[in-house]
């Protein structure tokens, strides 16, 4: 069994009047990806905040390999790696500059700290550009070279906070193959994000956050787990369904859910399985249908049944 | 200590890499100090007046007042007819006009022992300029003296109006015993008149009229080099060099600002270093910065326009905490400004207030005196009397600590208020 790395308890945080986070409480374990998922103005970026040692907790405790982080510990910030929403970079420096600042800030220097940043360079496919500025650099790059900046000092756990905002697709991958690189690695992450699927890609571990407060703390199949459809159905009639299709299909085992616009029927299910009897019946009422697909059900629909509303709210 | 240099380190390569905003940093205060100090008179020890002469008196009087007029250093006299001396006055091509009216010379010297009307000189001044006037009008009245007095006392003009003024008195004396008393001294003028004329002991001139009873010995009461006198470069170069390094710490205060709203500020607080060391590299980057442009401004100063350093020692120590004092500014700016928008407006307006009343526009020695008691609470002030004193005052290094000590005060006030913010933060 893993170590546990990162404990936090209780963590609270007040702004004025509005309570930002309100007993946040979870663990990461050394090799673990924990997503850390809620909507924006959740307290996903307070709490990241209060990892770093930036923001001090009003209350609450944050232990990382059993030492306290806060603003006065310097020393434990040594094993800690950043990488901020924003593009923290300076435009007007090249790569190597940004690098040899970062590295430099965690006491590396001379050959060490060369080596580092040929080696980081490489992790995020940037050998080349090293000595370009990143002003030149397209919008996946530099996100790339966001990331390497917090790479710089090898650190035990890495924290992202939304490190895809803003890149197109194919450079949202190249970042997904670095990550991955570094889970194989044996790094720990904390991976915030609105957008599930990146979350459902990377983690092995999920916290669900939402007005400060965790709603969930679970593996992705324990979340699964607790919805009552595993699957859905989609079916698109050429003609709007009536009542007694919508009633009978309601009976039929494993239909959990049923809602109707139109001819589109969306059909909840137990089970992935259950799809094939249910296209069956259909077939046997004398639907035709135009167009049917299945899919998995996705933190998106855990999300809302936990809150009622969508991750992008 | 890696840290720290790193992030010092960082700054410079920034500031350097923006070559045109380097240009402009050093450009703007050279070009303005030049322009200002030739304004107000460079380097030499001050210019003559430009005055026009409208010469309508034909007599030998009036043509010595003239001759006189155009001797005198502090005069360039220009003669003129009566419309292109108004034409000029007007267009501000002349500061003064003196017409000399027809028949002056005469009536002064009979108003100068009669009881005559006095002739009037018309003076046509340019209203932006009566403290000219009121030079012009002191060398005049020396002028018109000299030459009067000397006319009266041995010219023909003075025998002829004496002879006749006697003439006139020798009715009233029998009877109004004041004209016997003018009328015995005139008989002794007349005497004085008739004796040979002397060759001046020293020129070799005819009879001198009137003089002023006195002259003056102009010292000027600064240390070191004697000819070098008040400077107005150096003032100049002071002044502007303050200014813009001031702009250049608002900059700096600015880029905290825009590197919190970037994440970078965030990305250097989460690394093992402390806030209080990056704001100290911040400042001491700065610090460096500042005296790195004003060693520049100083050097263009002293080979461009001749400004002299009494004191290289007091410079550099002048220089440095002038530097330190700018870095800490910076950081008042970014500890106290909610947006790089919003707080370089109100920079820009604290320096620019900043500078007047530290006499960078116009030297704090022409402030009203309550005004210079005032300002000695402004930062600005102690860094302009500071540069000032080790360069045309001539004054060495220990005449300027006063100065440095104020200024490494007021940074270490603002620094600790910077500090003090940025932990509330």
């Amino acid at each position: 069994m893993s170590s546990v790395l990162l404990s936090v308890h209780n963590l609270v945080k007040n702004y004025g009047t509005r309570r930002a986070v309100d007993g946040v409480s979870f663990r990461v374990l050394a090799g673990q990806t924990v997503g850390l998922l809620g909507p924006n103005g959740a307290g996903k970026s307070t709490t990241v905040g209060m990892l770093c040692g930036l923001i001090t907790p009003d209350a609450g405790d944050i232990f990382l390999g059993g030492e306290r982080v806060g603003p006065g510990a310097v020393a434990v910030k040594r094993k800690i790696g950043v990488v901020p929403q924003e593009l923290a970079l300076y435009d007007d420096l090249s790569a190597l500059e940004n690098l040899r600042l970062f590295g430099a800030l965690y006491g590396l220097r001379g050959k060490v700290l060369a080596e580092r940043i040929d080696t980081v360079l490489g992790q995020v496919n940037l050998s080349d550009r090293a000595r370009d500025k990143p002003a030149t650099f397209s919008g996946g790059m530099k996100r790339r070279l966001n990331i390497a900046a917090a790479l710089m000092h090898d650190p035990q756990l890495l924290i992202l906070d939304e490190p895809t905002v803003g890149v197109d697709p194919q450079s949202r991958n190249a970042i997904f193959d670095t990550l991955e690189a570094l889970q194989a690695q044996g790094k720990s992450l904390i991976y915030t994000s609105h957008y599930m699927e990146e979350v459902e890609r990377l983690a092995d571990h999920i916290v669900i956050v939402d007005h400060g407060k965790v709603l969930a703390d679970e593996s992705p199949a324990s979340l699964h787990g607790r919805l009552a459809a595993q699957a859905a159905l989609r079916v698109e009639l050429a003609e709007p369904a009536h009542a007694s299709l919508l009633d009978g299909l309601r009976s039929q085992r494993g239909v959990t859910s049923l809602s109707a616009e139109g001819g589109a029927i969306d059909i909840g299910l137990a089970q992935a399985t259950d799809a094939l009897p249910v296209m069956g019946w259909l077939q046997q009422a004398g639907c035709r249908p135009l167009h049917f697909a299945t899919a998995r059900t996705s933190l998106e629909d855990i999300f809302l049944s936990l809150t009622g509303r969508s991750l992008r709210d | 200590m890696t840290a720290f240099l790193a992030l010092i380190r960082k700054d410079l390569i920034l500031f350097l890499s923006d070559r045109r905003a380097l240009a402009i940093s050093l450009a703007l205060p050279i070009v303005i100090a030049a322009f200002f100090g030739s304004l107000f008179g460079g380097g030499s020890k001050g210019s003559a007046i430009e005055v026009a002469l409208v010469q309508q008196d034909s007599s030998e009087a009036g043509a010595r007042i003239a001759a006189g007029l155009k001797s005198d250093p502090n005069l360039r006299i220009t003669p003129m007819t009566m419309a292109a001396a108004e034409a000029a006055v007007r267009k501000g091509e002349q500061k003064v006009a003196i017409v000399l009216p027809a028949g002056f010379g005469e009536a002064a010297g009979a108003a100068l022992f009669g009881n005559r009307e006095k002739p009037a000189i018309p003076l046509l001044y340019d209203p932006s300029q009566p403290a000219v006037l009121a030079m012009v009008k002191g060398m005049l009245t020396q002028q018109v003296m000299s030459v009067v007095s000397a006319e009266m006392f041995g010219g023909k003009m003075g025998q002829e109006l004496t002879e006749r003024s006697l003439r006139q008195l020798e009715e009233k004396a029998n009877t109004d015993p004041d004209s016997k008393a003018l009328r015995d001294m005139l008989a002794s003028v007349q005497k004085y008149q008739a004796l040979p004329q002397k060759a001046d002991a020293q020129g070799g001139q005819g009879a001198k009229g009137l003089s002023m009873p006195f002259t003056t010995q102009d010292r000027q009461l600064v240390n070191g080099k004697a000819e070098q006198g008040y400077n107005a470069y150096a003032h100049a170069f002071a002044g502007m060099g303050v200014q813009f390094i001031l702009f250049m710490g608002v900059d700096m205060g600015i880029g905290i600002l825009l590197m919190q709203r970037s994440g970078v500020w965030n990305r250097l607080l989460a690394a093992p270093v402390g806030l209080v060391q990056v704001l100290l590299a911040r400042a001491a980057s700065g610090a460096i910065i500042a005296f790195a442009l004003l060693c520049t401004v100083f050097a263009v100063a002293v080979f461009g326009f001749g400004v002299h350093i009494a004191s290289l020692a007091g410079f550099v120590g002048m220089a440095l905490c002038f530097g330190v004092l700018t870095a800490s500014l910076g950081l008042v700016i970014a500890a106290f400004g909610k947006t790089p928008e919003a707080a370089r407006r109100i920079a820009m307006f604290v320096v620019l207030v900043m500078v007047m009343l530290g006499g960078a526009w116009m030297p704090s020695f022409l402030f009203p005196e309550w005004m210079q008691k005032l300002t000695v609470a402004v930062p600005t002030r102690w860094a302009i009397d500071g540069l000032d004193a080790i360069t045309w005052r001539g004054m060495d290094a220990l005449a300027a600590l006063p100065a440095m000590g104020a200024q490494l005060g007021f940074a270490l006030l603002f620094t600790l208020l910077a500090v003090w913010k940025f932990r509330r933060i």
